[in-house]
């Protein structure tokens, strides 16, 4: 065993309470904002850093009544549909991009990865008179859509990585026993990608639940609105119950950390795999 | 086996459609947008040819958003990427292997949250009056820092940056930890043996090895910057005045607030530009990174 010396000890102990103080910073906010949650408004402006003498919940069920119930259902609605649709149309493309060779296949991968540069930024402007002809604006379709189609080139590209990996052997075996390709796709290939499958599904649901700028663009009916823009709406409405509107953050966080905490790792595979987080 | 092209081509559809139509038209789209004079619920348009551009130039707030977007750039690639790769380095490190699981979870933990959440609930702690960024300088010591920080033109866009540093340098650590993790440990410990370790390693072994890495979080901070949006629009709307305006939000504003959808089309092939040299820079330095390092 080495003996540590007291110079490296030192430095240890200073460089882990450096670590531990910015822990803090990042952490504390979080809490605070849970704990703020369970005071009443006239405590929290008499102290902003205090406990709660008595712990409320009221903030969180008129939080929750005020509107973040509407909003969370339409979340749930929009970022599963949009999930599962993404899911299905980037796994037939990417099964396409591997399987099959045309004599514009390049062209066609370059065409699908191109996509990641575009910036949805650019195209909110058009893409609203667009969803507006189509008679999809206000509708929770006219953020699914989009949605899907901005993801479509980053999932697939995930997915086109893991499906050249994958062993043809399987693949031929199916084919001999009389298998048709969608067969061996749906039989064969899906079920050996379920990992890919996962990171995907979770990479494109954090995306789509705290997306913003559609959310804001594309709908009009507080009714439709989705967390995050309903977050904003909420900060109207309660202009000065502070302690609710914090309720209201801390039930749209929790969720996100809650999944975070418990798939951390295939969150973190999908995150670093193209450097592309929103 | 896969040789029914039919059969093949139902399979691509879909997707290839989706990103057709809803990527790449509203792009195109876009270019021929700008050229006219437009709102968005009538049907009236009238074509201006390049008046919508030559606005661009002689509008300030142009330049002011331009400004910030630069500025969030260049702050989010030092702190960002800086400390992000610090940080990794000192996870990575032996003496703090054992708490890296621990530090990376709370680290990383703002990124997964919606920025709506984070902006509101940073908005209310930077409230002069009853926040609790200003009572926590006055309790350091530094009460005389104290201000309004994001109701004044001075300081609103600093205080937005320095939230989204906030937010993101555990993700910009996450990706400098994956790069770290595939340094093989013979090269630490032949250093070692050379007398090399701790900061020394850490420039001659690491940041050499990193450097892939390196120009990739530069190139995600420094896009990043130019579309911020969200942050910008949930904390100030790019106010007070125009202070904190950028690209994106001041889009938003013709478009969606004095509806100029004509212009707004316009700022928004200024951005494709924008991005489109950077994308290019990317290109060009990865391009020649790589051949050095090959050669």
């Amino acid at each position: 065993m080495k003996k540590i010396s007291p110079a490296a000890l030192i430095i240890k102990i200073v460089v882990l309470t450096l670590l531990f103080i910015y822990a803090l910073t990042i952490i504390y906010p979080l809490i605070w904002m849970v704990i703020q949650g369970f005071r009443t408004n006239r405590e929290f402006f008499s102290d902003t850093w205090g406990m709660p003498q008595v712990w409320v919940y009221q903030n969180y069920i008129d939080a929750w009544n005020f509107g973040i119930r509407t909003y969370f259902m339409n979340s749930v609605f929009v970022t599963a549909t949009s999930v599962v649709l993404t899911v299905i149309t980037s796994s037939l493309l990417a099964f396409f991009l591997t399987r099959y060779s045309f004599k514009i296949s390049k062209l066609l991968l370059v065409f699908v990865l191109g996509g990641m540069m575009l910036s949805p930024q650019i195209s909110v402007i058009s893409l609203f008179q667009l969803l507006q002809t189509m008679n999809l604006y206000n509708t929770h379709w006219a953020l699914i859509i989009p949605y899907v189609a901005f993801r479509i080139p980053f999932i697939t590209f995930l997915m086109r990585g893991y499906f050249l990996g994958m062993p043809r052997e399987i693949e031929e075996a199916a084919f001999i026993d009389g298998c048709s390709s969608f067969g061996i796709f749906l039989r064969v290939v899906l079920p050996i990608a379920r990992p890919i499958i996962a990171t995907s599904a979770l990479l494109a649901a954090m995306t789509f639940w705290n997306e913003f700028m559609f959310g804001l663009v594309f709908i009009e009916s507080d009714s439709l609105r989705t967390i995050p823009v309903g977050l904003m709406n909420l900060r109207g409405t309660l202009v000065t119950r502070w302690t609710t509107l914090i309720a209201g953050l801390a039930l749209s966080a929790i969720p996100i950390i809650m999944v975070f905490l418990a798939c951390q790792k295939q969150l973190v595979r999908g995150l670093t795999a193209g450097g592309v987080k929103g | 086996m896969y040789k029914s092209q039919k059969r093949a081509l139902l399979y691509a559809v879909p997707g290839m459609a989706l990103v057709l139509i809803f990527v790449y038209y509203p792009l195109i789209l876009t270019f021929y947008n700008a050229f006219y004079r437009w709102n968005a619920f009538s049907p009236v348009r009238t074509f201006i040819g390049f008046e919508n551009f030559q606005r661009l130039f002689s509008d300030p707030v142009i330049g002011i958003a331009l400004t910030n977007n630069t500025l969030y750039a260049v702050i989010s690639v030092i702190f960002q990427c800086g400390l992000g790769l610090v940080l990794a380095a000192v996870l990575e490190n032996k003496m703090f292997s054992k708490f890296q699981g621990f530090f990376r979870t709370i680290y990383f933990m703002p990124v997964v949250v919606s920025f709506a959440v984070i902006g509101i609930l940073w908005q209310l702690a930077l409230h002069p009056a009853s926040g609790i960024v200003n009572p926590f300088l006055h309790l350091i010591g530094l009460g005389a820092f104290a201000q309004d920080w994001l109701g004044q033109s001075t300081t609103a866009i600093y205080s937005i940056i320095f939230v989204s540093q906030w937010q993101n340098i555990g993700y910009i650590m996450l990706l400098f930890l994956v790069a770290m993790q595939k340094i093989p440990t013979d090269y630490y410990e032949a250093a070692a043996i050379d007398g090399a370790t701790g900061i020394k390693s850490f420039f001659h072994i690491t940041i050499p090895l990193v450097k892939e890495m390196t120009l990739v979080t530069v190139v995600i901070t420094v896009i990043g910057a130019y579309r911020v949006f969200d942050e910008v629009f949930i904390m100030t709307e790019g106010g007070p005045g125009m202070s904190s305006q950028t690209l994106v939000t001041y889009m938003y504003r013709t478009g969606f607030r004095t509806d100029e959808m004509g212009y707004a089309s316009a700022i928004a092939v200024l951005m494709f530009v924008v991005l489109l040299i950077l994308t290019l820079i990317q290109i060009r330095v990865a391009g020649t990174g790589r051949s050095k390092g090959e050669g």
